[in-house]
């Protein structure tokens, strides 16, 4: 990884109402004053936030407060979207993410993205793995490929479950084992951030267990921003927590502060129970 | 205002009762439709096979010929090129009159001759000519009978008829009963009729010509409109951002999908016949204004293959950094195909049955020759179906029937094909 100078990190603009502090040391990812708009729906408003290496962020918050808009930010899926518009700065690396000539794909070489619902490709597990080396022309030859295949299984805890059915479809695996593979799809090209929406929500408690587990490792080496619906996921395995509330980025602060003092009336409310 | 318990029930039993009912009466609607429907599956295939498979069958006579040099080299002179302009007709006659010695005169000759078909007399120049030493020689030959001798033999010209009602004389039907209580005229399984091309005379009339025909005129509508209608469908749905402009698009195709057939044949011989000067009767040109006949319904049918892949697979790819094309052709595309291809068996199964576009370009047209390349004069197998309908001889009857099920054959075969490879889409993983 290169190492950035601190100097480039973009100040906090003055007009940001956040409580807590949004701003780390050495961030991998800075988001100044970004804005969604759908259409003409302001989906996002002024957010923001530095995201830190080997650590997880969570952002919490009620259904349709942006965070999922937010993540999506990120990788640039917000593209794919007709209608929306991201304003605002957002650099990886002090390189600008909406840059004209940065390459959408390179980028998504280097964020990754798991979804809410387990979506393996209707092939082979062992193709959903290498999809992402073929692509990007990170193996030379098969027995390489065969390496990234089983190091990334490995690492998402799934090599011992199919080891000896990698030409199964990934499909026929369960929704737990679907999810791993998802995520082991993602780190076979070896991002430096991996996005994850709401990864556990059709998954049933111990398949959750099973891939919180995987997120505490995988911090180790990679940047994790999780988005969740569960309070006590993200007090699990996040070690900072954002709250978001109608578009707004209401509050940040170490996870275990969050969740024992909050500072703002409405992450009071929220994780408290009185709505959301 | 409050029921008991019972009351309520009681009502609910009531209501029930008129439920089932009107369950019941549901499905014997549903029942009643669908019977009548293969009623008159039954009944249509019923009567096309009754009517088609004679023709299948065919009458051939076998004659002792001798290949008589003084017929051929009248003069007394050897020379080959003579035996293009022989009168076989007279080896023939020879032939039939040394079987019935008794017949004399010129009329009853003329008779006699006349139960064999005239395609014996181009049977013995070919023979004769592919070998000159058999010159000389007696050769047993089978040949094609007459149509009226064949529909003497299918039962469909009788002796209680008045001789004057029936195309075949007393004295003919004598002849006939003769040869085949010689066993020298017998119905044999018709191979001309899958290997010959059209004629006006019923017993040489084979539907090769238009099966190929229409094999030409399918194969470039296949060519042309499967690329074209998927390259369509997969950027107006992938890649083209929803705008006046596609919309607009999108309403024409729908359109087009409704316009009757005889105005693509006369767009067709507007543009490619009379501006672009291409050939008339050609299979190109009927494949090419198939190919507008279907586009509209395979596009349609692509696109709504396109819609029900799961966004989440767009989503993966992408979020892997797939670009939109790899997106397209590892991911979305293999998932539409086997919609895709049933939108395009339904595309070419109605461009097979279609008749009234290439009437207007010409492939209505009486030919006889097979055709060898795309633009030599053709006609398909519904053309074909329509011009023998409309012919007057009683054989044709039968072959119109005959064509219809080769026809069906063909079109059960084009969908056992698209379904097999479909299967083999969908098991790929």
């Amino acid at each position: 990884m290169t190492d950035i100078a601190h100097s480039t990190v973009p100040p906090v603009p003055p007009e940001c109402k956040t409580t807590g502090v949004v701003t780390v040391p050495q961030p991998l990812i800075t988001a100044r004053g970004v804005n969604v708009f759908y259409g003409d729906k302001r989906a996002l408003k002024d957010v923001s936030i530095d995201i830190a290496n080997n650590q997880v962020l969570a952002m919490i918050g009620p259904s349709g407060c942006g965070k999922s808009t937010f993540l999506r930010c990120f990788n640039r899926m917000n593209d794919t979207i007709d209608g929306a518009r991201v304003t605002g700065l957002l650099q990886l690396e002090g390189q600008d993410i909406y840059e004209k000539r940065q390459d959408v794909v390179q980028l998504r070489a280097r964020i990754g993205m798991v979804f809410q619902k387990p979506n393996p490709f209707p092939k082979s597990i062992y193709d959903n793995v290498a999809y992402g080396p073929r692509i990007h022309g990170l193996a030379a030859d098969r027995i390489e490929l065969d390496e990234i295949v089983q190091t990334s299984l490995k690492r998402a805890g799934l090599w011992e479950e199919v080891k000896d059915r990698l030409a199964a479809p990934g499909t026929s695996l369960s929704g737990g084992q679907q999810q791993r593979l998802c995520i082991a799809r993602t780190i076979a090209v070896n991002p430096e951030v991996i996005l994850m929406d709401e990864p556990c929500s059709a998954l049933d408690p111990i398949a959750t267990a099973r891939i919180e587990d995987l997120i505490d490792e995988l911090r180790a080496s990679y940047a994790i921003i999780i988005v969740t619906h569960s309070m006590q996921q993200a007090a699990r395995v996040s070690q900072r927590t954002a709250y978001f509330h109608l578009g707004d980025l209401i509050e940040v602060g170490e996870t275990d502060r969050i969740f024992t003092n909050p500072r703002h009336k409405l992450t009071e409310d929220y994780i408290t129970g009185r709505f959301g | 205002m409050s029921k008991t318990v019972a009351e309520t029930r009681a009502q609910v039993e009531k209501s029930l009762r008129r439920r089932r009912l009107a369950e019941l009466r549901f499905q014997a609607y549903g029942i009643a439709a669908v019977s009548i429907g293969v009623l008159f599956v039954i009944l249509l295939f019923g009567s096309i096979i009754a009517k088609g498979a004679p023709a299948f069958r065919q009458a051939y006579v076998t004659l002792d010929v001798f290949i008589d040099p003084a017929v051929l080299y009248p003069d007394g002179i050897v020379d080959t090129e003579l035996l293009a302009t022989a009168d076989y007709v007279a080896l023939v006659r020879g032939s039939l009159k040394q079987r019935f010695a008794e017949v004399e005169g010129r009329a009853a000759t003329r008779q006699l001759v006349e139960l064999v078909s005239g395609s014996a007399v181009q049977n013995l120049q070919a023979l004769v000519q592919a070998d000159p030493k058999r010159i000389g020689t007696n050769q047993t030959l089978t040949f094609l009978a007459d149509d009226k001798v064949d529909q003497y033999l299918k039962g469909n010209i009788t002796r209680s008829t008045p001789e004057a009602d029936r195309s075949l004389s007393d004295q003919q039907l004598d002849w006939v009963d003769a040869l085949q209580a010689a066993k020298a005229l017998e119905l044999r399984f018709n191979k001309g009729f899958f290997t010959h091309g059209d004629s006006r005379e019923p017993e040489q009339a084979g539907v090769w010509g238009a099966v190929v025909g229409s094999l030409y005129t399918l194969g470039v509508t296949l060519l042309l409109s499967f690329p074209v209608a998927v390259a369509t469908a997969i950027y107006l749905e992938e890649f083209a951002r929803r705008n006046r402009w596609t919309d607009l698009i999108e309403v024409n195709i729908n359109n087009l999908a409704a316009v009757p057939s005889i105005v693509y044949g006369l767009l067709g011989l507007a543009m490619f016949l009379n501006v672009f000067g291409m050939p008339r009767s050609a299979p190109l040109v009927g494949g090419l204004v198939l190919a507008l006949l279907t586009l509209p319904t395979i596009i349609i049918a692509s696109r709504a293959a396109l819609k029900g892949v799961p966004p989440s697979i767009r989503e993966a790819a992408i979020g892997m950094g797939a670009s939109p094309i790899q997106t397209v052709l590892h991911h979305v595309l293999p998932l539409a195909m086997p919609g895709m291809l049933t939108g395009t068996i339904i595309g070419m199964a109605r461009a097979l049955g279609e008749t009234a576009p290439l009437l207007m370009i010409g492939m209505v047209a009486f030919i006889v020759d097979v055709p060898s390349t795309l633009s030599s004069p053709a006609t398909v197998l519904p053309v074909q179906v329509f011009l023998w309908a409309d012919s007057p001889e009683r054989a044709f009857v039968e072959r119109t029937s005959g064509a219809i099920l080769v026809l069906l054959a063909f079109l059960v075969l084009m969908n056992a094909t698209a379904v097999i490879l479909r299967n083999r889409f969908e098991r790929r993983w």
